[in-house]
């Protein structure tokens, strides 16, 4: 557990975050600018807060109170930064071991067991400056976990890497987060790493915390839109691999008892998936439409109605237990007499939901 | 082939160069870190100070070192009546001379070796555990040595090389303080003396030109790792 209460000014920006991050893999969201990396320096003990407390599963790191400032190397807070920050003199080996070697870390776990999970075997003699940038990530990420720390702070580590790279490095991602053991912190100002990979979600916003909670709860949240830009704002749904249909190249998923038909994905029946849905690609209807193309039908409480100024309304609705973000027009909204409380059916296009995330949990 | 003078003379200045990097690159090492690293009152004055060698006379610097150490000085004299050191006059005084009018061009590129490395990467060894003097030697020290190396090269000719503070410092005897420069400036003043001259002019040539030439090469080297 990682208590973290900070308060700081630089300029004109005032960082003022309370937080609390827990087993499992925590996502730290917000855009640039909002404090995300400054929050990490402050943890990893590379930046001093004007004031504050923090405290790592019960030894304080950090006390203005009583003036408690343990230096980075006694921290226990294993760092992977946006840039790999290899030792360019040392081979992969020497970098994966340097927290035992040089930092005089004990009790880390095997090189083969992190070599295994991170898929690092073939690199251990290469020189840092042969690897791509995606390999380079992965042994930064080894070489944090060897150093044996409490917790692993990622900072946007997928945020130097051009597509193909991130596409490579996510799936060893995802077997970190269920695998590691070790608390995660993962920084990032994108969204579909987030939903694949993360349990909780903590949203930043201008130095403070707008949001935490669970992921699938806090993205549904309506008031997310500042922080998270309009053009993103969505659900995360989590359903089960019912079948595929092969004919057509769709997968069939079930959603606390309802279908919803995506793009063809691999896993068995049963597999258990995530989605995240923009709510820009949901349309509500009060009756359940006959004769369109749109696969997905599904029926929903309305729980929540955001009305704007602008042209658009905000509308929370629930798919059984779970959320399901809408945003339609202010007019339709008022048109169709939208309600908390009223039964109405959610569309959504199966080509909208571009890429479903499995997850293996 | 080489005559036992010249053997003498080039024997004499690769001690006298030696001894004086061997006690200079410590102090060059930490004044290059202090320049390249750290903010301290003084530190405009230590720059002066450091570099003023590579500007002044050698003479003056010769005279001024003759002043501070030579046996009426407030240091040698402390040196002489407590560890029975002189400088004066001695081969050790001429290697004293030319660590000082090399120290500049040893201090520069070590300094700039130290300001080149990533400091981020000694963040990311902190956070993996290891103590600033871990650090200090595993990391820094072995990523500026291609401008330590440099430094090093550089400076180890250029003390081979000097002239004007020792012969001021140290006198020109033979065998004693009589280097490589010093051995041509008498031989040029003896009538006989062209031969003898030319001959330690090509051995200075060549061995100044090794050094520069290592210098190079490690700078080289330094640029293309900071590329990659």
């Amino acid at each position: 557990m990682l208590e973290v209460e900070v308060h700081h000014r630089a300029g004109g920006f005032a960082l003022d975050v309370g937080v609390s991050v827990g087993d499992g893999v925590t996502a730290l969201f917000g855009r640039s600018g909002a404090g995300k990396s400054m929050l990490v320096a402050m943890i990893a003990g590379l930046m001093q807060p004007a004031r504050g407390r923090i405290v790592l599963n019960g030894r304080v790191l950090f006390d203005s109170e009583t003036s408690i400032d343990l230096p980075a190397r006694r921290r226990r807070v294993g760092v992977v930064f946006q840039e790999a920050r290899l030792f360019p003199h040392l081979s992969v080996r020497r970098n994966l071991l340097y927290g035992q070697w040089a930092g005089g870390r004990r009790n880390a776990p095997d090189l083969g067991a992190i070599c295994d999970l991170l898929g690092l075997e073939t690199l251990l003699d290469r020189s840092p400056d042969t690897l791509s940038g995606g390999e380079a990530q992965r042994v930064a990420i080894g070489r944090a976990l060897l150093s044996a720390p409490d917790i692993l702070l990622l900072d946007e580590p997928l945020s130097q890497l051009d597509g193909a790279r991130r596409a490579e490095i996510l799936p060893w991602l995802d077997r970190l987060a269920h695998e590691a053991g070790t608390p995660i912190l993962y920084v990032s100002h994108a969204l579909d790493e987030i939903t694949r990979l993360a349990d909780d979600l903590i949203v930043i916003s201008d130095g403070g915390i707008v949001a935490s909670g669970p992921v699938e709860e806090v993205i549904s949240r309506i008031d997310l839109g500042p922080a998270t830009g309009r053009h993103e704002a969505g659900s995360l749904l989590r359903g089960q691999i019912s079948r595929h249909d092969e004919a057509y190249s769709l997968t069939v998923l079930s959603l606390d008892g309802q279908e919803l038909t995506v793009p063809a994905i691999a896993g068995e029946a049963g597999t258990p998936v995530r989605l995240r849905i923009r709510a820009r690609d949901v349309a509500l209807a009060l009756e359940r439409p006959l004769k369109i193309s749109i696969r997905n039908i599904l029926a929903v409480t309305i729980a929540e109605i955001a009305f704007e100024d602008g042209p658009f309304a905000e509308v929370l609705t629930r798919v059984g237990e779970q959320y399901l973000r809408a945003r339609i027009t202010r007019c339709s909204a008022e048109e169709l007499g939208l309600a908390p409380g009223a039964q109405a059916y959610a569309l959504i296009k199966s080509v909208a939901i571009v890429r479903p995330t499995l997850a293996s949990r | 082939m080489l005559s036992t003078e010249a053997v003498s003379a080039l024997t004499l200045s690769l001690k006298v160069a030696g001894l004086a990097m061997v006690v200079a690159l410590p102090l060059a090492l930490f004044a290059g870190y202090a320049l390249a690293r750290w903010r301290f009152p003084g530190k405009a004055l230590l720059t002066v100070l450091i570099y003023l060698p590579l500007v002044l006379p050698p003479v003056v610097t010769g005279y001024m070192l003759l002043i501070i150490f030579g046996p009426n000085g407030a240091i040698g004299r402390w040196l002489e009546q407590s560890l029975g050191l002189v400088l004066a006059f001695r081969w050790t005084g001429a290697a004293l001379a030319a660590g000082v009018m090399a120290f500049p061009l040893l201090v520069r590129p070590i300094a700039l070796a130290f300001a080149a490395v990533d400091q981020r990467l000694e963040d990311a060894a902190g956070t993996l555990g290891a103590k600033p003097g871990t650090v200090f030697f595993t990391l820094t020290l072995p990523l500026a040595a291609p401008g330590i190396f440099a430094g090093v090269a550089l400076g180890f000719a250029k003390a081979l090389g000097e002239f004007g503070a020792t012969i001021t410092f140290a006198a020109n005897i033979p065998g004693e303080t009589r280097t490589l420069a010093l051995a041509v400036h008498t031989a040029l003043q003896r009538p006989d003396g062209d031969m003898l001259a030319i001959g330690l002019s090509m051995i200075a040539l060549s061995v100044g030109a090794l050094a520069v030439g290592l210098s190079e090469f490690a700078a080289s080297r330094l640029r293309r790792k900071r590329r990659a």
